[in-house]
């Protein structure tokens, strides 16, 4: 997985997004919504798409994109 | 593991009951209208029905399975076994099973006790019924499985309110030896116990007049006192998105099936996110997957009967099906169910006037 595509998901995944808005070093909580509902919606997603399970603790701690896209990635590479 | 399969049960009918009143969640003011219909929209729930204070599951399912019996024409001397799958009983005791019992007219040879589980609970209750009946000594019996949720949800909670439903189901189960196997998957992980919980109330937090009914701040938009249903969305979210495709696999390749010699998945309904999510994850034709969250919302133990007798009546009525029910949550419990039907009488659903 790379950053570039990973972003692309997310801005087709929830609608408040417009395409190529984001930004690995943009902070989640003023480009969105980041609050349960829409955090749910992720779970789902990176579920459904990269097979890896985040917690509520470790979501809470991503705050950019980039650890957002790192903890994912994370996750993924490990999974082997 | 618990895989195991229960031959000579053959499912007669199935019928469901809700209370009249239905809510509306587009009038859920609790929230902000653009936060509301994001939830709706991912909850997938539009109405559900609520029972007046005073109703209890036992009145619904009394009244799906009066009628069950009645449209089967089953002489009620023959009906050897009852179990009531509830968690929204009539009484801290007794176990309401022999309240039905005896408000159905059913002998006293009957066997009737309660199961307290919830989600998972139409699967267990079929294992459960299934198993005492396989050997040949009870020819009929009732699966009563429902609850009134209602009740015990804050309205200051956004993570439950908007959720929950109230439905009570009635299956007629009977002997029959040209019947296919039941095949079970069965699990448990009591370690997430409280990821969904009512704390008070109980023997382990009796109730206490000071601090059971003081509503408390848990979050924002999250208000609920200790006799409210609690929920920890994200790890029920985890849990089922971790554990249920597994046991689905694990039970079609036991048993050397695949998901294409299964005609419909019927989930327990939890929410529309969770349920589409495990579609997704298992690669499920949405057309095989029916969905009665967006009318009744979750119901808990009658979600999965209550689907079937909402989406998929005349399909169970005029043929012959294999299907696959699952259920996951409160507990944590899960399991599924491969079985075979045929023409299963399966009257509308039955609206109770409280």
């Amino acid at each position: 997985m790379n950053i570039t595509d990973f972003i692309k998901k997310i801005e087709e995944e929830f609608e408040d997004l417009q395409p190529n808005s984001l930004a690995p070093s943009d902070v989640l909580t003023e480009k969105f919504t980041w609050d349960s509902i829409n955090a749910l919606i992720f779970l789902a997603h990176v579920n459904v798409e990269y097979d890896v399970e985040i917690t509520a603790e470790e979501l809470i701690k991503s705050v950019t994109v980039q650890d957002l896209y790192d903890l994912v990635n994370t996750k993924y590479q490990n999974k082997g | 593991m618990a895989i195991f399969q229960v031959p000579n049960i053959n499912i007669a009918g199935i019928s469901a009951c809700v209370p009249e009143y239905e809510y509306n969640n587009h009038n859920y003011d609790w929230i902000s209208e653009k936060e509301r219909e994001t939830l709706i929209k991912t909850i997938g729930v539009e109405k559900k029905r609520h029972a007046h204070k005073g109703t209890t599951t036992s009145d619904l399912c009394f009244v799906a399975a009066d009628n069950l019996i009645n449209e089967l024409s089953w002489d009620r001397s023959e009906i050897d076994i009852l179990i009531f799958v509830s968690q929204s009983r009539d009484y801290i005791i007794p176990a309401t099973a022999g309240l039905l019992q005896e408000k159905l007219s059913l002998p006293k040879s009957c066997i009737a006790f309660d199961v307290s589980l919830g989600c998972s609970g139409y699967v267990y209750g079929l294992s459960v019924i299934g198993s005492m009946m396989t050997t040949g000594i009870i020819k009929k019996g009732l699966l009563l499985t429902g609850d009134i949720s209602t009740l015990n949800t804050s309205y200051k909670d956004k993570s439950a309110f908007p959720l929950f439903g109230d439905a009570g189901t009635a299956t007629a189960i009977e002997l029959d030896t040209s019947s296919s196997s039941m095949k079970f998957n069965l699990q448990t992980d009591g370690s997430g116990y409280d990821a969904i919980i009512i704390p008070d109330g109980g023997i382990r937090n009796f109730a206490n007049e000071e601090t059971s009914f003081k509503y408390e701040k848990i979050s924002e938009g999250i208000f609920r006192n200790k006799f409210n249903i609690a929920l920890d969305g994200i790890k029920v979210f985890n849990f089922s998105l971790r554990e249920v495709k597994p046991n689905i696999n694990k039970l079609l390749q036991e048993f050397e099936l695949t998901i294409d010699d299964i005609d419909y998945f019927i989930f327990h309904q939890a929410n529309k996110l969770m349920n589409e999510t495990i579609r997704k994850q298992l690669k499920l034709d949405p057309k095989k997957v029916p969905f009665s969250l967006k009318d009744y919302g979750n119901t808990s133990s009658a979600s999965i009967p209550l689907t079937i007798v909402a989406e998929l009546a005349n399909k169970v009525k005029d043929n012959e099906l294999t299907l696959l029910l699952s259920g996951f949550g409160v507990g944590l419990s899960w399991g599924s169910v491969i079985l075979q039907t045929k023409n299963i009488v399966c009257p509308s659903i039955y609206i109770y006037k409280d």
